[in-house]
C-alpha cells in the first residue's frame, strides 16, 4: 500500500494517528557514499531520487547548507511550462513537463500539478508572428501550443482586460495547455520523502566548508558535520555556484548571481483560471489555490546574494499587473520576497561531468529553475551514473561559451540580467 | 538601494542603470588568443561580498563611476568616477 493514500489516512485516523513515519529521517553523516549531491534543493532532491530510482545507486547524500525547502524550491512563482523557441531548451523542458505529469504517483506525494494552461498574451502583431514561430517550433518537435484569437481569450481568461482602451491592447496569444503550476513545497518535501524511502541520506545543516582534492580527482567534501568522501560528486547549489566552485579552486565560471522577487496578493474569489504573461513588458501571474495571485517580473538588474530585492521593481512589476488586470488594482501585496538566480551568459543552464574530475556540474537556472527540477534531476543522474551527459543534455556544457556555441534564447547576447 | 554620487550626492539607486563587473580585463585588440577573449566576455568572479561594478547616473549627471558595493549586505564602501571627468584638482 502506498504510503499516503486515503486508505492510509483512514487507516492512521482510526489508531490515534501514532503510526505516521517522519516524511523523511533525519540521517547522520557516513564516512563515506557512492555519491554525494551538494545541495538540497529541489534539483539536488530530484537528482538522488533518480539516481536511486533509475540508476540503482542508493548510496547517496544530499548535502544541504540550511534545510529542505529554504531556497528556491520554495522561492518561485510556481510556473511549468515548456514553451521555448530552441530545440534545446524546449526538448529538455518538455521531458521536464512529461515527468511532471506523472510526478505525484512516481513520488507517492501530492504535488498538486495542475494543468491549467500558461497563455502568453501578444501585444503587436509582430509580436504574434514571433508567438506564431515559437509555436511552430514547438509543434515540430511534438509538443503541444495554439495560437489564439483574442475572442477565444476572453472566454478562456475572462478577467483579463481585452479592451481597445487597455494600454497594450491584447491582440493574440499562445496558449501551451499542458502548461501549469505546482505546489513548490510539496515538490520538495515529495523529492526528499522518495528519495529517502529509497535509502538516500538527506544531511540537513550540513554546509560545504571545502572539498578533498587527491593527486587532481575531487574525492569529498569537508562539512560542518564533518569530512564525507565519495567517488562522484555533483554540485548542484543555484545562486551559491560561483562560492561553492571557488572552494574547489575553479575562481571564474559563465554566471551571475542576482535577485528575483515574487509576490503574493491577499486572497480572491477565482479569478485568473490559468497562467497568463504578459508580453509588452515582463510579468507573469497565476492565482494558486488558496486565491492568492502569485506574480513575479524581471530580475533587480543588479549582481546580488541578497534574498531580498529593492522597491522599484515591486512597483514596476505590480504596474504590469494591472496593465493586464485592472480590476485587481484595490487588492492589497499581502508578501514579496526574493530568489538567488544563477543566471548564465546564454540564459540556458549547465548540467555536465566536470569541470574537474570526480566533479559534476548542475548549475545556471536562470528563470527556470522550478518547472525543470525533475529534468534536471533526471538528466545530471543519468550523467553522474554514466559519466556521460543524456541526449537531452549533451548541449548543455561549460564549454559551450568558449566553443562559440551558446544557447540564446532571447538573442541578447552575454549580458545575463537580460536574459 | 542609495548610491552616493559623487557629483549629485546620496540618490536612489533607481536613478542609475547598472554596468556589470568592473574588474575583467579587455585583452589587446591586437590579441588573437580566443581563449582570454572568451575569458573577457564570458568569465566573471560573481563573488559574495565587495563587488566593483559599473554604475550610470543616467537621471542625474550622466556621469559613469565604479561603485565598490556588497553583494550580500547591499553597503556601499567606495565610488569613483571613471571617464573623461574622473581626474579633478582636489579640495
Amino acid at each position: 500500500m502506498a504510503e499516503y493514500s486515503i486508505f492510509s489516512v483512514l487507516r492512521h485516523g482510526l489508531t490515534g494517528n501514532k503510526g505516521w513515519r517522519p516524511t523523511w529521517r533525519k540521517a547522520e553523516p557516513k564516512p563515506s557514499y557512492d555519491v554525494i549531491v551538494v545541495g538540497g534543493g529541489g534539483h539536488g532532491l530530484a537528482t538522488a531520487f533518480y539516481l536511486a530510482k533509475e540508476h540503482g545507486i542508493r548510496d547517496v547524500a544530499v548535502v544541504e547548507r540550511g534545510w529542505i525547502g529554504q531556497g528556491n524550491v520554495g522561492r518561485n512563482t510556481t510556473i511549468v511550462r515548456s514553451n521555448y523557441l530552441l530545440p534545446e531548451n524546449h526538448n529538455f523542458y518538455e521531458k521536464s513537463l512529461k515527468l511532471w505529469e506523472g510526478l505525484s504517483h512516481a513520488l507517492d506525494y501530492n504535488v498538486m500539478f495542475s494543468q491549467r494552461g500558461v497563455l502568453n498574451l501578444a501585444h503587436s502583431p509582430t509580436q504574434l508572428d514571433e508567438y506564431a514561430e515559437r509555436g511552430n517550433a514547438m509543434r515540430l518537435n511534438g509538443i503541444d501550443s495554439e495560437l489564439l484569437m483574442p475572442d477565444r481569450i476572453a472566454k478562456l481568461c475572462p478577467g483579463l482586460d481585452l479592451s481597445d482602451k487597455a494600454r497594450f491592447p491584447v491582440v493574440g496569444g499562445l496558449l501551451q495547455s499542458r502548461g501549469g503550476t505546482a505546489r513548490h513545497d510539496a515538490v520538495a518535501w515529495g523529492f526528499a520523502h522518495a528519495a529517502d524511502r529509497l535509502g538516500v541520506d538527506i544531511l540537513e545543516n550540513c554546509e560545504v566548508t571545502g572539498f578533498i582534492k587527491e593527486r587532481d580527482r575531487i574525492d569529498g567534501v569537508v562539512t560542518s558535520r564533518g569530512t564525507i568522501r565519495a567517488r562522484k560528486i555533483g554540485v548542484a547549489v543555484a545562486g551559491n555556484t560561483s562560492e561553492v566552485m571557488r572552494k574547489a579552486g575553479i575562481d571564474r565560471l559563465p554566471i551571475e548571481s542576482h535577485i528575483l522577487q515574487a509576490f503574493v496578493t491577499e486572497p480572491l474569489k477565482p479569478l485568473v483560471n490559468c497562467v497568463v504573461t504578459f508580453g509588452a513588458g515582463h510579468m507573469y501571474v497565476s492565482q494558486s489555490d488558496k486565491g492568492g495571485l502569485v506574480y513575479g517580473g524581471n530580475l533587480d538588474y543588479y549582481n546580488s546574494y541578497a534574498q531580498r530585492g529593492n522597491l522599484p521593481i515591486v512597483h514596476e512589476v505590480a504596474a504590469e499587473l494591472l496593465a493586464v488586470f485592472p480590476n485587481v488594482g484595490k487588492v492589497r501585496l499581502v508578501r514579496s520576497w526574493g530568489g538567488l538566480v544563477d543566471m548564465t551568459m546564454d540564459g540556458s543552464p549547465i548540467i555536465t561531468v566536470g569541470p574537474l574530475p570526480g566533479m559534476y556540474l548542475n548549475a545556471g537556472w536562470n528563470y527556470g529553475g522550478f518547472k525543470a527540477t525533475p529534468a534536471s534531476g533526471w538528466c545530471f543522474a543519468h550523467t553522474i551514473a554514466n559519466d556521460a551527459p543524456h541526449e537531452l543534455n549533451a548541449a548543455f556544457t561549460l564549454e559551450r561559451f568558449h566553443q562559440g556555441r551558446p544557447i540564446d534564447e532571447w538573442g541578447t547576447g552575454p549580458v545575463p540580467r537580460l536574459h | 538601494m542609495l548610491i552616493p554620487c559623487p557629483v549629485c550626492g546620496l540618490r536612489d539607486h533607481g536613478e542609475f542603470v547598472y554596468g556589470g563587473d568592473a574588474t575583467r580585463l579587455r585583452p589587446l585588440i591586437s590579441s588573437d588568443n580566443a581563449e582570454r577573449w572568451a575569458a573577457y566576455v564570458y568569465d566573471r568572479r560573481n563573488p559574495r561580498g565587495p563587488h566593483e561594478e559599473y554604475w550610470q547616473h543616467v537621471h542625474g549627471c550622466r556621469q559613469f563611476m565604479v561603485v565598490t558595493r556588497n553583494t550580500e549586505t547591499h553597503d556601499i564602501s567606495a565610488v569613483r568616477l571613471v571617464g573623461p571627468w574622473a581626474l579633478r584638482e582636489s579640495g
